[in-house]
């Protein structure tokens, strides 16, 4: 296909910065915000990552920065699905997100990708939500996890932006979301938590699909999301959560032979059900069509 | 129902269009129909009232027809009518063969269909091997002698039938010409004319096609028809479609009559793809992917094939690259031409400009090319080649069913929410408006669940089951399902795929051997500019001489030095939806025409007389060759020692009755004649196996290169070999070798299949059986009907048997394992990777310790087999009695002394009846010696896999032992088997070990020829005994 390349190039990285009302989240979570979290840590954590992004694996960063009044707005990966040239703005699942699309709207469209939105509140696709964090492709195919943030309609609408490829919903269990049990590993690599939940999404994963993926099981949850970019030199970079965070896990990414691993810490963004990927959003400029 | 018949006859077809072919090509006539009409119509002329259609006709039909033709006359039936008319109207060989089914069916009209049905799929298993028949005696190896004077004529004929052809597209029949012998068929016929129904057929191009059926015709007539018209050979991917009473596209069952499926008395159809190739690259003809192409824009435009709007850009622009040929930048206004074209459902200027902007990349680009890069792209859609069925769930609530080559998704609203692959459906069926999958259990279920949807109406029912047990079959069968097996889908009608497999339509490609047929592509009309004079790609041979796309040139190279140095080896194909690998099964496959041919011609060349050392002695020799040397010294030196009793009596013969001293002399005198004549065997058979390694070679060198997506399949022969020394005295001279050949050869295997060339079990007799193609593709082996084996399985048998065997040896067989076989044990067994035939050879003497390997093809157990089994069981512990690490890659192997102790403790309880005294075990000098072929690397060890299947097979027969182990792994795409082979040579020290090892790296060439060699270990053990 066009768009069909083994997952893994990207050229551009965008993030949005950390505010200042990180952790305080807006609604009903009030008692979200007593988890205790640091917002001098968070914010050096995603300089960490942010650093490591643009140094060590060489993206171009799109920091967009930050909005007090978007508390959850740097969990940026929810508010767009890209692939290829093509950008689907997310509806999320809480109202009060909504608005954190616009700058990203923005951006992507400057980085010409066609931009499509989820449709109006009201009319086909009335009632979908949809959040990135939920939207895992690999390369292949799309499997989207139908949880507590995510509804059918959503995926419908995302089936139908990116009809080149196969969209498989599957389960996700214990109001996690999909991205926090599972991501891509490799071109051909899905690492997934060992979990019972998530073998149960792995399960439907591997039945759903036309293709086989290796998997890469991690113990911890939290391990599970990693961000793979395959670098301009055909370099495999794995950012991952280090021993401190996964103390358990730090030996699996070892079985990534001829990685370049990054140990990224996200222990403050995790506390808030964040994880490495919701921090950034991809995008391969570079695309080819042969 | 005509499946078998009419691929041979197609094939012998085949091989006389090729003749013919040459010949024109001669005369440089480029092929123009009228050419060749006109010359068919001298012909016809000169030779019309003798011969007439009968020259053409297959042999046998000629037969079968002079003993039923003056029942026929008197027949009025129905069925004598249609079959008259079609030999007269079906140059087709495959209505040939439909009718000589027919004429089978006459004779007893009730069971007409059953019959049919079971003929052709009781013959279907072996339609491979006939194949190759067909094609030898194509070249004229005398196996018919009818076919071989067809054979003879086969260029006249040819121009005849094309001719003939030719008339009768023109004129709708043309039986005029052959009166004389076909009164009888004639007059029906004419009577017949009153019933002719014109079909109007429309063609993916949008044209339409009329011509004439008899009304009684069925499906297939019609059918046939269209392909000749246009021209296909590869029509098993199309079908015939029409519009039932109910606005509902069905498919024309080819075996049916046509009237009684259509119903409504309108004869119009459209010709379709029925199923989609998971690989169109691996097509045979550009006209073929042209249809394919022009199939899969309609359902591109039509919105069937959704996409998104970058594909829907590049798929439109590779169309008018292949329509319009290169960007004009002159062209006044390109926009204007583009949008007459409808690139999809919502085409807009938008999309326009990109289709343009992305037409002036293509520029040089020929329009075959176009249309391959338009499938490259399209066939890796998400919904390409489903076929989506509406349905509701057990809910009620609205899906979609998609069937496919991979097997049933479950769509809704776009979404996948469920996906059966065809190895987990165990049974479809229908009832009512109930569609149901019986799936097998997963890994953490215990018991099968039936799944099932409700469609709008019986009719869509089972339109939905029918759709599925085609598919299922064309992708996922080797062969046709016979009916009455019904393993797969039990309920509703008798329905069954009938048309040929993807697999055998691949080998039927891949026998293809015309030029690239002219044809034009609707638009290049307009502006042939491109098309003109521009090379196309010939994936033929063939072709060569057309003008060809410089770098398609070098696609092709890669192949041909194959085929010029005759790669010996028999490729088994893989059929599964190989949607990766499946180029190199198919490039294989292609070879697998030539090879075959070589190998037979090989074979009927008679031997040379001076014996040629083994070739697997020249590799050795030639690489890291001490090896061999090296053995025959220790043997030297090894011969003299003292040895005592051989461990491997004691663990395993030892249990035999105290008959066991049975006077040396006779043993030894036995030992001889029995090793000289496989000394012999050898010396016949080297030739044969230069040549199959040379092939091996070959074939690893050249498609190493080409490494795309490749199995490799890795074989690994251990041979060891043990001296005994049976004297009165119990001591003996041990010296046991192992070799260990590996062979590495890129085969095409998915994931099970390899078709084994068998060769029977009994050493001897197997040196000179032939190589003997049994295509057994088994693609699912869950599934591999077990009749099918059994029938290749006598097939070999009598191969076997014609085989002349060492005189001495069946004798010697008996008196060694009364004499609790001491002596030399020889091996043989072919075995390979999951090769339904082989397994069965060797079941059930897979090594205790190692069962748990041990596949489920096991449980298909074969009688044949059961007598070899009887020799062997409780010996096979004697090969297991080895577990050394294969270690030292050197060509000085150091020699280790080890107590073998060990193992006759092992075995220590079996020998309680020795009837002499205790048999003292001293030392044993061990050697290992390893060769590693060069490519090994990267193969086997440390690499991370997926153990697909590992099975042990052990098998011995006079004086060796071998055990197969078969590992299977699956390491990203690729599925890798390794064979390994572990050799026991039991002798004493007449034996010339080099020899025997030689012969056993043979045989195992032998046995596994598409496979490669990539390790050898020899493990030399004596023991040196110490005679208290």
């Amino acid at each position: 296909m066009a768009n069909m390349c083994p997952y893994g190039r990207f050229t551009h990285a965008v993030v949005r910065g950390i505010p200042e009302t990180f952790g305080k989240a807006v609604g009903d979570s009030r008692k979200n915000g007593e988890t205790s979290v640091e917002l001098a840590k968070a914010q050096r954590q995603f300089g960490c990552l942010t650093g490591a992004l643009r140094q060590k694996v060489g993206l171009q960063l799109i920091e967009i920065p930050p909005d007090p009044e978007l508390p959850e707005s740097w969990r940026i990966e929810d508010v767009a699905v890209i692939q290829g040239d093509t950008a689907l703005i997310t509806r999320p699942f809480k109202q009060q997100r909504r608005s954190e699309a616009e700058a990203v709207r923005k951006v992507v469209s400057e980085l010409n990708l066609t931009v499509v939105e989820m449709g109006a509140e009201e009319g086909d696709s009335g009632g979908a939500t949809l959040e990135g964090s939920d939207v895992l492709f690999t390369g292949r195919e799309f499997f989207v996890g139908i949880s507590s943030h995510t509804n059918h309609r959503g995926a419908e609408v995302l089936a139908d932006t990116f009809r080149d490829f196969a969209v498989s919903t599957v389960p996700v269990c214990g109001g996690a979301r999909l991205r926090n049990i599972c991501s891509m590993g490799g071109p051909n690599t899905i690492i997934i938590s060992n979990s019972d939940g998530a073998k149960k999404t792995l399960r439907m994963m591997e039945q759903l699909t036309d293709h086989h993926y290796e998997v890469l099981t991690v113990p911890e949850d939290s391990a599970a999301n990693c961000i793979y970019i395959k670098g301009p030199s055909k370099h495999d970079f794995l950012l991952h959560r280090p021993a401190e965070e996964c103390p358990d896990s730090a030996s699996a990414f070892q079985k990534l032979q001829d990685y370049t691993l990054l140990p990224t810490a996200c222990s403050e963004a995790s506390k808030l059900g964040a994880s490495l990927s919701s921090l950034c959003l991809l995008v391969n400029r570079k695309h080819t069509y042969f | 129902m005509t499946t078998e018949v009419g691929s041979e006859t197609e094939v012998k077809e085949k091989a006389e269009e090729s003749a013919a072919e040459t010949d024109q090509s001669e005369k440089a006539s480029e092929e123009a129909p009228e050419v060749t009409a006109a010359e068919g119509e001298e012909k016809e002329k000169d030779g019309k009232e003798g011969k007439g259609i009968a020259r053409y006709l297959p042999t046998w039909l000629k037969k079968q027809k002079s003993q039923t033709s003056p029942t026929k006359e008197e027949l009025t039936t129905r069925e004598s009518d249609s079959k008259d008319a079609q030999e007269e109207d079906g140059p087709v060989p495959e209505v040939n063969g439909h009718a000589e089914e027919e004429n089978e069916a006459v004779k007893s009209d009730q069971v007409k269909e059953k019959e049919a049905e079971s003929h052709s799929t009781a013959s279907a298993d072996t339609e491979p091997a006939k194949e190759e028949k067909v094609e030898e005696s194509a070249e004229k190896s005398p196996e018919e002698t009818a076919v071989t004077e067809e054979g003879e004529g086969a260029e006249e004929e040819k121009k005849e039938q094309e001719g003939e052809g030719e008339a009768q597209g023109e004129e709708g029949g043309g039986e005029e010409g052959h009166t004389s012998i076909f009164q009888s068929p004639l007059r029906l016929v004419r009577k017949n004319k009153m019933k002719q129904a014109v079909c109007l057929v429309t063609l993916l191009d949008g044209t339409d096609f009329t011509c004439e059926v008899e009304k009684r015709a069925k499906g297939q007539f019609l059918f046939f028809k269209v392909c000749e018209h246009l021209n296909l050979m590869e029509k098993d991917y199309f079908g015939l479609a029409y519009i039932d009473s109910h606005e509902q596209k069905c498919w024309l069952d080819p075996t049916k009559e046509i009237k009684r499926q259509i119903r409504s008395n309108n004869w119009q159809f459209a010709f379709n793809v029925k199923f989609y190739p998971p690989d169109p690259s691996l097509l045979t003809e550009d006209i073929t992917r042209y249809l394919l192409c022009l199939q899969l824009r309609e359902d591109v435009a039509s919105g069937r094939l959704p996409c998104s709007f970058v594909t829907h850009a590049l798929l439109g622009s590779y169309t008018l690259q292949a329509e319009a040929g290169d960007y004009e930048p002159d062209q006044p206004r390109p926009l204007d031409n583009v949008g007459q074209l409808t690139f999809a459902p919502n085409q807009n200027k938008e999309m326009e400009e990109k289709i343009l902007e992305l037409h002036k990349s293509h520029r040089g680009m020929t329009p075959a090319l176009a249309d391959i890069q338009f499938l490259e792209n399209a066939k890796k859609l998400s919904m390409y080649g489903v076929d989506l069925h509406h349905a509701k769930d057990s809910e009620g609530v609205d899906i979609m069913l998609g069937v496919c080559a991979n097997g049933l998704l479950v769509y809704k609203d776009r979404l996948r929410i469920n996906r059966f692959a065809w190895p987990k459906i165990l049974k479809i069926s229908y009832k009512r408006n109930n569609f149901y999958i019986k799936i097998r259990p997963g890994e953490t279920e215990q018991f099968e669940s039936t799944v099932g949807f409700k469609l709008q109406n019986h009719r869509s029912a089972k339109r939905l089951w029918k759709v599925c047990v085609e598919n299922h079959s064309f992708f996922r069968l080797n062969a046709p399902e016979p009916p009455a097996k019904a393993r797969f889908l039990t309920l509703g009608s008798k329905f069954r795929y009938s048309g040929r497999t993807q697999a055998q339509t691949r080998v039927a490609s891949s026998l293809i051997d015309r030029p690239e047929p002219c044809f034009e592509r609707t638009a290049s009309k307009r502006s042939s500019r491109s098309l003109d004079g521009a090379p196309r790609i010939s994936i033929t041979e063939a072709t060569s001489e057309n003008g060809r796309d410089p770098h398609l040139d070098l696609l092709s190279d890669s192949k041909s030095p194959n085929r010029v140095h005759g790669d010996n080896i028999y490729v088994r194909h893989s059929n599964l939806m190989l949607e990766d690998h499946d180029k190199t099964t198919d490039e294989v496959l292609k070879h697998q025409a030539s090879i075959s041919q070589l190998k037979r011609s090989f074979m009927e060349a008679p031997p040379p007389s001076p014996p040629q050392p083994n070739q697997w002695e020249k590799r050795l020799t030639s690489s890291p060759a001490p090896t061999i040397r090296i053995q025959q010294q220790q043997q030297v030196s090894l011969e003299e020692e003292i040895a005592s009793v051989l461990l491997s009596r004691h663990s395993g013969y030892c249990s035999a009755p105290p008959a066991c001293c049975t006077p040396e002399p006779t043993l030894d005198a036995d030992l001889t004649p029995g090793s000289t004549s496989t000394l012999a065997a050898t010396e016949e058979s080297a030739p044969q196996l230069e040549d199959v390694s040379a092939a091996e070679n070959l074939i690893s060198e050249t498609k190493e290169p080409a490494k795309t997506a490749e199995v490799e399949i890795e074989e690994t022969v251990v041979v060891q070999e043990v001296s005994i020394a049976p004297k009165p005295g119990l001591v003996s001279v041990t010296s046991p070798q192992e070799v260990a050949v590996e062979k590495e050869v890129v085969v095409t295997v998915e994931t099970k299949e390899a078709k084994q060339e068998s060769v029977s079990s009994e050493s001897e007799s197997e040196e000179e059986a032939e190589y003997h193609p049994n295509v057994s593709v088994s693609i699912c082996h869950t599934q591999i009907p077990e009749e099918e084996e059994e029938e290749e399985e006598e097939k070999e048998e009598e191969k076997g048997v014609s085989v002349p065997d060492g005189p001495s040896l069946p004798a010697e067989v008996e008196e060694e394992e009364i004499e609790k076989k001491k002596n030399v044990e020889e091996e043989v067994e072919a075995k390979s990777n999951n090769d339904p035939i082989t397994t069965q050879a060797t079941n059930g003497h897979t090594l205790p310790e190692e069962s748990g390997l041990a596949p489920e093809e096991e449980e298909e157990e074969e009688e044949e087999e059961e007598e070899e089994e009887l020799k062997m069981n409780g010996e096979a512990s004697v090969v297991e009695a080895e577990p050394r690490p294969l270690v030292i890659c050197c060509s000085e192997p150091p020699v280790v002394k080890t107590e073998m102790v060990t193992i006759s403790d092992t075995f220590a309880a079996q020998k309680t009846e020795i009837a002499t005294k205790e048999v003292p075990i001293v030392h044993t000098e061990t050697k290992t010696i390893t060769y590693e072929a060069a490519q090994l690397d990267g193969n086997g060890d440390g690499e991370p896999g997926v153990l697909m299947t590992a099975q042990t097979i052990t098998s011995e027969s006079l004086c060796t032992t071998t055990t197969t182990h078969i590992t299977k792994t699956l390491k990203g795409g690729l599925s890798e088997t390794r064979i390994e082979k572990r050799i026991v040579i039991t002798g004493d020290c007449d034996i010339d070990h080099d020899q025997a090892l030689a012969q056993a790296i043979k045989e195992a060439k032998e046995q596994h020829p598409d496979m490669s060699v990539t390790r050898v270990v020899v493990h030399k053990e004596t023991e040196l005994a110490e005679e208290d």
